[in-house]
């Protein structure tokens, strides 16, 4: 005998909170307007085939030539909007940076800024340094970026070649956890020196706000209703 | 989150907390010495430019040791970009570097249209009151920066004219945007409201007789006995040095290497105007202020130049998925809305209701990816490091804050000299707080 569904069973029953869920609890992309041309959409660019176009093949010859390990370090490379993104092995990216600087074909310079990137959700290895190079002599900019697991977030750092990379790798460090092993002094440098977890990363708990009114709470700005 | 650090003790009118210092003992006990001093400088000093806090290891009047102390003004705005839409971005962005609003919104405005790949789409009108407005917040910065740091050397006067003409420039962002700092007024897509011809009047008097008082200012110092003795030869930091700490801006200019991204690597239209990037050869704190005053002569010459390029037209994309519905308009009760666009989704036009309302609730979706936008702020390089997942808000953005990696050269500036000289050399940097802890 099979399983009959009771008559009158209960319909689903919508969540107790319509928080989180989009504003009035819609699903989906709540395009109920036929306006669904707000929505733009493209592929996102995970790996180039050459030629990248540009200079960024000469820029990319330029660093196998330099840096011997070259095809161990490079893990993939982007062009996405004109811009050149060489992913990197964790353990490499301090001597990719010094071959960077000191090949005169190359001669990054300046290290414009090193951040962090919280990509929660995509695969283990979720939190990514991200750092933006400089190269005066050929008016070039290229970006870096090495990923490490929340359990193991360790990386070489950067600050026997860009002495300037001291600060920011801290910022990153204060906001994202990333531990960059060398640096000088790797304290917390926005945050006070006791806080507790890094507040950049995409799980950080977000506070609500008490109000005076039967013990209500204004919630978190990730579980408020909105469109999301 | 945080955990007790400061002392508490029960009174009658509840729990009072003794702040210290925090990590001060164990700096004046790693001093040892008993000629050694240490002086606490900061967070709340006249001379440190806003919450910056120094902690100076002396011997005698010689500072041996320099140490920075910064996030006293951290707010958190990179974060709570991620829980707004693009368009509210500006709103926050624009309160970092309170001295120049106008350059983090279009650093952020720039950055995002390049994400959405619509950075042909700009109309000229938009791209050149943007110029416009740049150049006057980059006059409008270098004069705070005079002024105070004309305070600071006892040159009060120099503070009394500094922020007269900068209230001049302040006059002029409030007649354009209806606010005199932190407007919002750039956005993505274009600008947010035209400019009134009251305006345009008031930055062509602002031409004519700018260009004298800044002759003026440059009588009044750079001749002066105390203003030389106390500039020349001060915080010297040279091209190697600026490079390896990342210094960009008038301080790299003024050791000679004429690094300025509107002339290396232009952007927004900068490659289609006449003018010349100020340096000196001195690297010290004269010649960033030689520097400096260059740059406003410079400066009121791109301002000639887009006046002269005003031709009439939109200032905003003519994409309907993603410029602001409506004009906006400087009402009794403040910005918003003008009134005939409200008229017309309240009264006429449903669909218009309708698209407005999805445009401003929801916003824009943002093809997924990143860029790095860098631009010329009066500090340095200004780098906006956007990244989207596709959705209607930022997944995260990071600013490279010129004031956040130039403050990394107090130490090479400061140690060695004297502590007098401390206030000359972080003044020549032209930190803003607000910008440097976001």
């Amino acid at each position: 005998m099979t399983e009959v569904e009771p008559v009158g069973a209960t319909a689903q029953t919508p969540p107790s909170s319509g928080a989180g869920r989009g504003m009035f609890g819609v699903q989906g992309t709540g395009d109920t307007s036929g306006f669904g041309g707000l929505r733009r959409r493209r592929a996102v660019e995970l790996d180039s085939p050459r030629p990248y176009g540009g200079d960024f093949d000469e820029v990319v010859d330029a660093l196998e030539e330099a840096y011997a390990s070259f095809n161990d370090a490079i893990e993939r490379i982007v062009v996405d909007r004109g811009e050149l993104t060489l992913h990197i092995v964790p353990e490499h990216i301090a001597k990719v940076c010094q071959a960077l600087r000191d090949d005169p074909a190359l001669r990054f310079e300046l290290c414009s800024s090193v951040s962090g990137v919280d990509y929660l959700g995509s695969d283990g290895r979720r939190l990514h340094a991200v750092y933006h190079l400089t190269s005066m002599t050929f008016r070039r900019r290229i970006r870096l970026e090495a990923a490490v697991t929340v359990e193991d977030p360790h990386l070489p750092s950067v600050t026997q070649v860009y002495p300037t990379a001291d600060w920011q790798e801290r910022e990153t460090y204060d906001m994202f956890g990333i531990v960059f092993d060398g640096h000088p002094n790797l304290t917390r440098i926005l945050m006070p020196d006791d806080w507790e977890g890094f507040p950049q990363r995409k799980d950080y708990p977000l506070g609500g706000v008490p109000v005076e009114y039967k013990g209500a709470e204004i919630p978190p700005p990730d579980q408020r209703r909105s469109y999301q | 989150m945080t955990t007790d650090y400061a002392a508490a003790r029960e009174t009658t009118e509840g729990r009072v907390f003794t702040v210290t210092g925090g990590d001060w003992d164990t700096v004046v006990n790693e001093a040892g010495s008993e000629e050694r001093i240490v002086v606490n400088m900061g967070p709340q000093h006249p001379s440190t430019h806003g919450v910056l806090r120094l902690v100076l290891e002396l011997e005698g009047e010689t500072v041996i040791e320099a140490r920075t102390v910064i996030g006293y003004l951290h707010t958190g705005i990179e974060k709570n970009l991620e829980f707004r839409n693009w368009t509210q971005g500006t709103t926050f962005v624009t309160r970092m570097d309170y001295l120049a609003p106008i350059f983090n919104e279009a650093g952020y405005c720039m950055a995002v249209e390049k994400l959405l790949g619509i950075e042909d789409q700009i109309t000229d009108r938009a791209k050149t009151i943007r110029i416009l407005m740049m150049e006057l917040n980059r006059i409008s910065s270098h004069l705070v920066w005079l002024a105070t740091t004309g305070m600071e050397l006892g040159a009060l006067s120099m503070m009394i004219y500094g922020f007269r003409e900068r209230e001049y420039v302040l006059d002029i962002f409030e007649m354009v945007s209806g606010l005199r700092m932190n407007m919002a007024y750039v956005r993505p897509g274009g600008v947010a409201q035209d400019i009134p011809d009251e305006a345009i009047v008031k930055i062509r008097e602002l031409l004519g007789w700018m260009p004298d008082r800044i002759d003026m200012y440059e009588d009044l110092l750079s001749g002066n006995t105390i203003w030389r003795e106390r500039t020349q030869g001060v915080a010297v930091l040279d091209v190697t040095g600026c490079l390896a700490l990342g210094i960009t801006g008038p301080v790299l200019r003024s050791a000679g290497l004429g690094w300025d991204i509107r002339k290396q690597q232009p952007y927004g239209g900068y490659e289609t105007y006449d003018f010349e990037v100020p340096t000196e050869t001195t690297g010290d704190a004269f010649g960033r202020y030689k520097v400096r005053l260059n740059e406003m002569r410079q400066s009121l010459r791109i301002v000639e130049q887009a006046l002269a390029r005003l031709e009439p037209g939109p200032i905003m994309i003519a994409d309907k998925k993603i410029a602001w519905p409506a004009q906006l308009a400087v009402g009794g009760d403040g910005l918003g809305n003008s009134l005939e666009h409200v008229a017309k989704i309240m009264g006429q036009s449903m669909e218009a209701l309708i698209h407005h309302f999805k445009l401003v609730t929801e916003g824009f979706r943002v093809p997924a990816g990143q860029v790095y936008v860098p631009i010329e702020a009066p500090r340095g390089e200004l780098g906006v490091h956007a990244v989207s997942d596709g959705g209607t808000r930022p997944f995260r953005v990071h600013y490279r804050e010129p004031s956040f990696v130039n403050l990394q050269a107090i130490p090479a500036m400061a140690e060695g000299g004297l502590l007098a000289d401390v206030i000359v050399g972080g003044a020549s940097l032209d930190p803003v707080m607000g910008g440097c802890d976001r």
